[in-house]
């Protein structure tokens, strides 16, 4: 079986976020960065998928050169291969660009039976990429999927479950499909030692716009649909009311308080 | 038409999901700066009652696709569908719920499409000629505001409670077109097996009341006293990274960065430090409570009441409170 999953490099969720504002663009000078952490759960079960059923893992990365790290750290933990989708074409590209560009990567690494993503990234916040890429793709879209029942590469089928609103969904899905996970499917492991030394002394393959035969004009920002037109820092919540005195007096305010918005029904 | 506004009537059990209506009052304000219609779009395997629902909450037509192969929410299914309907008639605009559903159908429709996609759009105005779509990004630390280049339509998904309902009048009725798109089960990948119902159904995103608990409840016991008083007031627990992260309640209930963003009338934070990540997913709510024994903690900066206290001696005096004002 051929398994891909898609990691995505996004600042450290511990982090000062800094726009640039005119340029409409995330200033990353200094700034730690990490792999999204919704995708370390995709790069877990992309891992435990490959022992339960063996297989081949890709791990495949878009962004600046520097995003080599989470191929790094994924090639720590034993991936089989690479590919990190750099250009600066790519820059300022929006989900469906991305969707797009991670597609061909999918597609150039040939004959892929699974896709495991993250839910969303903690940068981008959109959550939308994996359906978007199952749909690019015209792989079966397995969203917030919660577990990995069973994968059965040879008949081409796999089921899984998701979680939404209210409950749990059981899918049955033809293979090819994109799977995006949520936190909590798995526990994510940690490399060791040896296994970052090996990973630090593999050199990176990185596949250009033209690598991949992707339309320039789809891609970064003149491909992107919408331009920034405004970004602001929200008025801060205005101070609050501290309530002070004896228990019983505090919560006697804060009940009166609350009935007095006329929520509760 | 063209210019006019769409909006996407969620569904689930042949039922509107809660709030699906909140849409067509905004719909209906950018409709209005255009000086075209707000229109609806459903699709299931019965479109009657919940097309004529729509009509009663402003929608002035509403475009159906209806076949059985839509009994039952199949994402991929009704993202075809409504494909289909969006590139026939090209609305301006056409809005969809941030929520699970709303969401696999926006994104794989308009990456079938082609067409631009803005996420969990918190507000939504006409500037220009266009419409201007604002986003929370970084946690709610800046909001970004983005309007469409390309041709039309845009597709944007919405957070949920970001606009109040409209107001229904029952007289109201709209005009239905139902269009017939052929789908077979055998042009889809997927199929639902079953549906397993949550015993707790925690529905963060759409309760207007949550009590949540973080690191400072010390232990899963905590969160059955936080249960009550949610119980007491009709809400839903919510939770923190920490809390979750130390097993005293499941994922599902996480509100932050790496959980759910909720903006409910009333959110009670009770040993909740108020880290950015967690801040990030309830910074919008309308009221907050803060209950924490440090007085320094930064969810005070964002509360608009606080108490610096035990929670384990001010929740059971709430609840007290409650149960006898509230009489029950």
């Amino acid at each position: 079986m051929k398994i891909a999953v898609c990691l995505k490099q996004v600042p450290d969720t511990e982090a000062e976020i800094k726009w640039d504002i005119p340029k409409g663009t995330l200033s990353r000078d200094g700034m730690d960065s990490i792999t999204n952490p919704f995708d370390e759960f995709a790069l877990e079960e992309a891992l435990l998928t490959k022992e339960n059923y063996d297989g081949e893992i890709v791990a495949i990365s878009m962004g600046p050169e520097g995003a080599a790290d989470v191929l790094r750290n994924a090639l720590a933990l034993t991936v089989d291969e690479v590919a990190l989708c750099t250009d600066d074409a790519f820059a300022g590209s929006d989900t469906y660009s991305t969707a797009y560009v991670l597609a061909a990567a999918i597609k150039k690494a040939g004959d892929v039976d699974v896709v495991f993503t993250g839910k969303q990234s903690t940068d981008g916040n959109s959550g939308v990429v994996a359906a978007e890429l199952a749909a690019v793709l015209g792989f079966a879209p397995l969203t917030y999927v919660s577990k990995v029942r069973s994968i059965d590469a040879a008949g081409k089928k796999i089921v899984v479950e998701r979680a939404i609103e209210g409950g749990t969904e059981v899918i049955e899905a033809k293979l090819p499909a994109v799977v995006s996970v949520i936190k909590g499917i798995n526990e994510p492991r940690l490399p060791n030692l040896m296994g970052i030394r090996k990973a630090s002394k593999i050199e990176i393959p990185k596949w250009s716009a033209g690598d991949l035969g992707v339309d320039a004009g789809k891609v970064g920002a003149a491909g992107a649909s919408t331009k920034v037109v405004e970004i602001a820092v929200p008025p801060p919540r205005g101070a609050g009311e501290i309530l002070k005195g004896e228990i019983e007096e505090i919560a006697n305010t804060i009940t009166d308080k609350l009935i007095d918005l006329k929520v509760i029904k | 038409m063209a210019n006019d506004v769409w909006v996407y009537i969620e569904h689930k059990d042949g039922v509107i999901t809660p709030m699906s209506f909140e849409l067509l009052g905004i719909g209906k304000q950018l409709a209005d700066g255009f000086g075209s219609s707000v229109c609806a779009f459903v699709i299931g395997d019965k479109v009657d009652d919940l097309a004529k629902e729509a009509g009663a909450f402003g929608a002035t037509k509403v475009y159906a696709v209806e076949g059985e192969v839509f009994k039952g929410f199949r994402g991929e299914a009704y993202a075809k569908a409504a494909a289909f309907l969006l590139e026939k008639y090209k609305p301006e605009i056409a809005l969809f719920r941030a929520t699970s559903m709303g969401t696999d159908v926006a994104a794989a429709a308009a990456a079938q499409l082609g067409f631009g996609l803005c996420t969990d759009t918190i507000g939504l105005a006409v500037d220009g000629g266009k419409v201007k779509m604002t986003r929370a990004a970084f946690g709610g630390n800046y909001s970004v505001s983005v309007v469409n280049e390309k041709a039309a339509p845009q597709i944007a998904t919405v957070r949920p409670k970001a606009f109040a309902m409209g107001e229904k009048d029952a007289s109201k009725s709209a005009e239905v077109v139902k269009e017939s798109f052929a789908l077979a089960d055998a042009d889809l990948a997927t199929k639902v097996v079953e549906f397993i119902k949550s015993a707790t159904a925690v529905n963060l995103v759409e309760a207007d009341i949550i009590v949540s608990g973080g690191r400072g409840l010390g232990s899963d016991a905590g969160f059955a006293m936080l249960q009550e008083l949610a119980d007491l007031l009709g809400g839903a627990v919510g939770a923190s990274r920490a809390a979750v992260d130390s097993e005293w309640i499941p994922y599902e209930h996480q509100v932050g960065q790496t959980g759910k963003t909720v903006k409910p009338k009333i959110y009670i934070a009770c040993g909740i430090s108020g880290a950015i990540q967690h801040l990030a997913g309830m910074r919008t709510s309308d009221c907050i409570v803060a209950i924490n024994k440090d007085p320094d903690a930064p969810i005070f900066k964002a509360a608009s009441f606080g108490i610096v206290g035990d929670y384990k001696e001010i929740v059971p005096k709430m609840i007290e409170k409650f149960k006898s004002k509230l009489s029950r």
